[in-house]
């Protein structure tokens, strides 16, 4: 019975009901606040997707991860506010400044491993929240930047308001939930796969180590600075707080909770503590009481997350009916799918 | 020249503390491999407990310190039993993801129970010393004659003592130390606690130049990370080094270049370092 469920929830068809439900969500909410807050965790789900594409797929825990978020917020508050920039140049202009910095950054903090890169990165996100703090003629320093332009509508839609910016985001979290699908199932998201499973095992398959993990961290740079410029379009106000470094020990723990180096995991984790910590609002600065054992928790008891626990249960008990019953035709095509990933993620 | 000698003289003690911290830090990674994240947050804690002593229990500075001490060291121990210990033979980024998990738990806890203000904690040694016009903080001197005394007697124990030589063996060689029949568990808590007692010292030294907050162990910790890149991971001499490097670069850069930016110094250099040489200045081999 609970197998069956599992594999509905395994059907293809079931991220259209996904997708449904998000589409549905403004109708359904109570009030704008909460389209807002589900905006808000969009844009983090964005960003956590980008976490996971070099800390989930390639295994390099990147602690500078908000640093770029916080770039390209910045880049566009930047460009739109003293510079007069429109807002779609802007925000491309964030993409542009997040993947070059993201290029430098990864090429010099990939050659260092495991605790050595944490570490440095570590470094590179304080010096961005030191930079964003104290560099007052370029960033406004403890002030933050306003006047930030919203998304231009081009006279069609006004994204100053709530739901129109809820669906723009919407766009983008489906188109990046998309892109990241493609990586993972190509040729280059197995090749980052291969490198977190074990550095010289994927040099001895032929693998050049640095262009890859360069690449997976340009690509998470990247993530990071659209959901950065998204995050100062519908905000409009940024300052030197959105590059503190709690912001990547949460998107860690988004990450962790939804279930590392799955597709679905960040956007679970996400959404799923973003409206938990919104119904603990009593609790507020007080809330890591509770997250931070649960963050340890989790590594010693769930490492693979809800979505990771959840694909290795449905292997083994696909595993366990194809053994027992005599058609094991369409539970067989569950185990390949399910069974890779639970693999790849052991 | 006595601008000069004055920078000499804050460089010392803010190496001292950096050196301190950083020694803690050193000594785990050194035995179990693991970069603990949560060292910041137990160099906080540390500073609260004594602040916590002093002012509501109302014991003199040293007994202070030393239940403070005690503390930490418990706590640490509590950490390497409840959370390192289950994850030993979890992947690396585990270890760093549960470390992040209790520095958040510990922070938001002292947070809870103190508040965030800055508090200012009192010293016995308020005075200073005018040396020839070089003026010397009381609390300073403290700080370096402490850091010597608790250097040379960390180094005493791990050398003339069987439970520190313990320490050092698991630290050369892990299998070889289980072959001789070390109990694994027993140097793991050790450390922790030496760490964590290194941390609470340090903090308390250091708290009455600074200010107790809870955010207090943010740039500490990362500095500390910084100091032990640079000496070598895991080596006692090389965290010493590197806390005076950094301390000298910090005392020395916060005067002749920047005050604003006296903070990105430490971590510029590092950038700067690794970016030229991935395994640190001192270490040896690659990792």
């Amino acid at each position: 019975m609970m197998f069956k469920l599992g594999a509905l929830i395994m059907h293809p068809a079931s991220k259209y009901v996904l997708l449904a439900l998000a589409l549905l969500f403004p109708a359904m909410a109570a009030n704008e606040y909460q389209i807002y807050v589900m905006a808000t965790a969009f844009i983090w789900a964005i960003a956590v997707y980008g976490f996971n594409v070099i800390t989930g797929y390639c295994g390099q825990l990147n602690l500078a991860h908000g640093g770029f978020f916080a770039i390209g917020a910045y880049a566009v508050a930047l460009l739109t506010a003293d510079y007069g920039w429109n807002f779609w140049p802007a925000f491309i202009g964030a993409l542009v400044v997040t993947g070059v910095l993201g290029l430098l950054v990864g090429a010099v903090s990939l050659r260092l491993k495991e605790h050595y890169f944490a570490i440095f990165t570590l470094c590179v996100g304080f010096i961005i929240y030191l930079l964003l703090d104290k560099w007052e003629e370029l960033t406004h320093g403890a002030l933050g930047v306003r006047n930030i332009a919203a998304p231009d509508g081009f006279g069609l839609v006004n994204f100053r308001e709530t739901i129109p910016v809820y669906y723009l985001i919407l766009f983008f979290l489906v188109f990046i939930i998309w892109f990241t699908s493609r990586i993972q199932k190509s040729l280059l998201g197995r090749t980052f796969i291969a490198i977190r499973n074990g550095d010289d095992l994927a040099q001895s398959l032929g693998i050049n180590l640095m262009r890859n993990k360069i690449l997976a961290f340009v690509v998470s740079t990247v993530y990071a600075g659209l959901a950065g410029a998204l995050y100062a379009g519908m905000i409009r106000f940024v300052g030197p707080e959105d590059g503190n470094i709690l912001h990547t020990f949460n998107m860690i723990m988004y990450m962790l909770v939804g279930g590392i180096g799955t597709l679905f995991g960040p956007l679970l984790g996400t959404v799923g503590i973003v409206w938990i910590t919104q119904s603990l609002q009593f609790l507020e600065e007080y809330r890591m009481i509770i997250f931070g054992p649960l963050l340890v928790i989790l590594v010693i008891f769930f490492p693979l997350g809800i979505a990771g626990s959840f694909l290795t249960w449905m292997h083994r008990k696909a595993q366990a009916l194809g053994l027992g019953s005599k058609k094991p035709q369409k539970e067989s095509k569950v185990k390949t799918t399910a069974g890779r990933e639970a693999e790849n993620n052991a | 020249m006595t601008i000069f000698l004055q920078q000499v003289f804050n460089g010392l003690t803010l190496g001292s503390i950096y050196g301190l911290v950083a020694l803690g830090l050193t000594l785990v990674y050194g035995i179990l491999h693991i970069p603990n994240f949560a060292h910041g947050a137990l160099y906080m804690v540390g500073a609260f407990i004594s602040y916590f002593f002093m002012v509501d229990i109302g014991a003199h500075y040293w007994v202070a310190m030393a239940g403070a001490a005690v503390v930490v060291a418990v706590l640490g121990v509590v950490c390497e039993r409840l959370v390192f210990h289950p994850l030993r033979n979890a992947p690396p980024i585990h270890d760093k993801i549960a470390a992040i998990g209790i520095l958040l738990f510990l922070e938001a806890l002292v947070h809870m129970v103190w508040g965030s203000d800055f508090r200012r904690m009192a010293s016995p040694f308020g005075g200073v010393v005018n040396l020839d016009g070089v003026f010397l903080r009381e609390q300073g001197i403290l700080i370096i004659a402490s850091t010597v005394v608790l250097v040379v007697a960390l180094n005493l124990f791990l050398r003339k003592t069987m439970v520190g030589a313990t320490i050092i063996a698991m630290a050369q060689n892990r299998e070889g130390a289980f072959l001789v029949g070390i109990d694994a568990n027993r140097v793991a808590m050790m450390t922790f606690a030496i760490s964590g007692a290194l941390a609470a010292i340090a903090a308390t030294l250091y708290a009455p130049l600074n200010l107790v907050y809870p955010a207090m162990g943010h740039l500490v910790i990362m500095k500390a990370f910084v100091i032990i890149i640079l000496g070598g991971m895991g080596s006692i001499p090389g965290a010493i080094v590197g806390g005076m490097i950094i301390g000298f670069a910090e005392a020395f850069g916060g005067y002749y270049i920047s005050t604003a930016y006296k903070d990105v110094i430490a971590f510029a250099l590092l950038v700067v370092i690794l970016s030229i040489r991935p395994q640190g200045l001192f270490a040896k081999g690659a990792h």
